[in-house]
């Protein structure tokens, strides 16, 4: 026990403020304020894997670390979806998890959010539609927000679910739940190296 | 019967480790499934090809794992209404899903009766096998349902319990049917196959030169062992010789994949037996290690460091000196942490005697890398059959004896000990020099296997080279094959809520085993 507490006290606070990698309308501190004030609680997310290669996975789970601390700044993973507000949703979609991933979908309540992750969940990345793949995420359900990288890192994802939600607070009264991404938004993964 | 010197062809097949490979008939192809199980061969993968093009036949192929080299039993049959070729699933049981998914894909079919698919679900017609060469890559169908005929117990109190596919965590898709007396589990039957991408045809699409970024993305959390793979098939099939540089730092890549991996399934491990100071802790050393990927290699995750001929980018001059240091920090921490867990009865309670896979059915199952070395089994290619620059640096296989939890966990803790010493060792040995070469274009229907010992076991991966520097045919295997159905028996008379913590000791691939 001694040494738990001892390395508990070494190992002191890791958590870093959220340092927003790409220029958002407001700063990541901001969005978690608005979070909160939408929310009033924790924003509850069910991770959904619909065919992904698990790189995603990995770096979502490390949304959890001690680092990013995901907890600690009011988002918080279930294991319901009944429980949820959001949906993040790694691909591609395959067409064995298809029908998987549309009953989760419905057992979301409303309102609800869906963010593809990663190049396959935003766009199909490598793996593309074939006969046994859909591609990206927004072909099969709604999707609100995606997030492309191969895998994309954790400060990334937490910077996508932080404006998804903070811009579906101030659109959601405009806009039709489940707008499709711009089609223009694949273009830079299709290109790449 | 024919004799085996009239009936058997053989020749040496390219790849990273010594290999032979043997075109054989019906008969010697169980024959020789037989003796290699009597030598104690293990089964590394099957595969089917659709060569109806160049020679109106249809091919299986099965690779095995003997003790000084692989071999490669090729079987051709005619293109028939129901080609068919006799299943070794009696000497191999691992065979059993391979079989049914060399089905799913090809429309050729083993002798062992059973038939339910494996990789296809519904999502596509059963008179459509998606890798025939006649098959359209694009096309893609409605999905139905169809039932699958889980295998059920039967008697007073027994019950099922279905989980998945969707699971309660940020975890990869799967369903797992318990049948349970109380807690007690009397059953587990697996079906996998949720995240089939259907890769090997998507591999049909693209060139030599860019299948090494695909194949890094079978199983996202072994990307450096499948990169490795391919580039070693590409690089027997062509000849071609990889930098003494660049097969030192794929190697450093590689072991830092392991360490990655392991201190993840360590924290996880941690919190499954209800000790979250596990995961916290062994999380940010994982956070830590990616953290160093990035500055050294350029990436958390090291999805396109190995490429063909050599790896992407070498290592700054600063760069073995902070690694050195980063590695000594991690050695004490790790040491530490393993004291706390060792000396932690509530965690030593759950991790002792739970899930305990004898060495027996672990040897009879054919279980392969860390699932077997936890069940006392020295398989480890980076050992018993070593390719550059593991025999210049000398790797011991290390085991556990026990099976269970505990040993799993055990054995982690060993591996991130003897991998920072490669680690070490293979910046010592750095040599100088480039880290690319040209990749020579490859002559076509040349096929060729590479095998790499990830950190879950071999993973392999047999390239044949198509014209126009196109690629004809990819397999990926992962070693997840094997070990889940080790699961299955390591569950057995078990409790329910020991599923994670059992599942999680094992941490196998869905997606490298799926395609």
């Amino acid at each position: 026990m001694i040494q738990t507490l001892k390395r508990i006290l070494r190992t002191g606070i890791l958590t870093e403020t959220p340092q927003p990698t790409a220029p958002a309308e407001s700063s990541a501190a901001q969005a978690q304020e608005k979070i909160l004030k939408i929310m009033g609680r924790a924003l509850c997310i069910r991770q959904v894997d619909a065919g992904s290669c698990n790189g995603c996975e990995l770096e979502i789970q490390a949304l959890n670390n001690a680092y990013y601390n995901s907890e600690g700044a009011g988002i918080k993973f279930v294991a319901s979806p009944r429980h949820a507000d959001m949906l993040l949703v790694t691909g591609p979609v395959t067409v064995n998890m298809e029908e998987a991933l549309k009953r989760t979908l419905e057992a979301v309540p409303h309102p609800r959010l869906v963010v593809a992750v990663g190049d396959c969940g935003a766009c199909g990345g490598a793996f593309g539609k074939n006969y046994a793949s859909r591609g990206a995420v927004a072909d099969v359900i709604p999707v609100d927000g995606a997030v492309q990288g191969c895998p994309p890192s954790p400060q990334a994802i937490l910077d996508a679910i932080r404006s998804v939600v903070s811009s579906a607070a101030t659109e959601r009264s405009s806009r039709k739940e489940g707008d499709a991404l711009p089609a223009s938004s694949c273009d830079s993964v299709q290109t790449r190296g | 019967m024919t004799s085996d010197l009239i009936n058997v062809q053989m020749e040496s097949m390219p790849s990273n480790l010594p290999c032979r490979r043997l075109r054989v008939g019906a008969v010697d192809w169980c024959r020789r499934a037989a003796k290699l199980r009597a030598g104690a061969a293990l089964l590394l993968t099957i595969w089917g090809a659709d060569d109806r093009d160049r020679d109106g036949r249809y091919r299986v192929f099965a690779a095995f794992l003997d003790r000084d080299q692989i071999t490669v039993l090729e079987h051709a049959m005619d293109a028939g209404a129901h080609p068919t070729y006799p299943s070794f699933v009696e000497f191999f049981p691992a065979a059993a899903r391979m079989e049914r998914a060399v089905f799913d894909l090809l429309g050729i079919s083993s002798t062992h009766p059973d038939h339910r698919g494996w990789l296809r679900h519904a999502g596509w017609p059963k008179s459509v096998f998606p890798l025939r060469r006649d098959a359209d890559a694009a096309q893609q169908f409605a999905a139905e349902t169809e039932p699958y005929a889980f295998v059920q117990v039967e008697g007073d109190g027994v019950h099922e319990i279905p989980v998945g596919p969707v699971h309660a965590g940020i975890i990869e898709p799967g369903n797992f049917r318990f049948s349970v007396v109380g807690e007690k589990v009397l059953r587990l039957e697996a079906r996998l196959g949720y995240t089939h991408k259907g890769i090997a045809k998507r591999f049909e699409s693209l060139s030599l030169h860019e299948g090494h970024r695909l194949a890094a993305r079978i199983s996202g959390d072994s990307a450096a062992a499948y990169a490795w793979a391919y580039c070693a098939a590409l690089e027997a099939a062509t000849q071609a010789a990889c930098p003494p540089r660049a097969v030192h730092l794929r190697a450093l890549a590689l072991e830092h994949e392991r360490i990655a991996n392991h201190l993840g399934d360590l924290g996880a491990l941690g919190n499954d037996a209800g000790f979250a100071f596990g995961l916290t802790h062994f999380s940010r050393l994982k956070e830590d290690l990616l953290r160093v990927n990035q500055s050294i290699f350029g990436a958390r995750y090291l999805m396109d460091f190995i490429v063909p001929g050599g790896v992407a980018a070498d290592l700054s001059p600063h760069a073995p000196k902070r690694l050195r240091a980063f590695y000594a920090s991690l050695e004490e921490d790790v040491a530490s942490l393993r004291g706390i867990y060792e000396n932690h009865a509530g965690v030593q309670d759950r991790f002792r005697g739970t899930g305990t896979l004898t060495a027996a059915t672990a040897q009879m199952l054919g279980a392969l890398g860390l699932a077997a070395r936890a069940s006392g089994i020295p398989q480890d290619l980076r050992a018993t059959h070593p390719w550059p620059p593991y025999p210049e640096i000398g790797v011991a296989a290390i085991t556990q004896s026990a099976g269970d939890v505990a040993a799993r966990v055990a054995l982690r803790l060993d591996e991130i000990f003897a991998s920072l010493g490669l680690c070490r060792a293979l910046l010592d040995k750095l040599p100088a020099g480039e880290i690319h070469a040209g990749i020579p274009s490859a002559a076509p229907g040349t096929l060729a296997l590479g095998v790499i010992e990830g950190w879950r076991g071999p993973v392999a991966i047999a390239l044949e080279t198509g014209p126009h520097g196109g690629i004809r045919r990819c397999h990926a295997h992962d070693p997840s094959w094997q070990n889940w159905p080790l699961l299955e028996h390591a569950i057995l008379g078990n409790i329910v809520p020991d599923f994670p913590l059992i599942n999680k000791s094992f941490n196998l691939s869905y997606s490298g085993h799926d395609g």
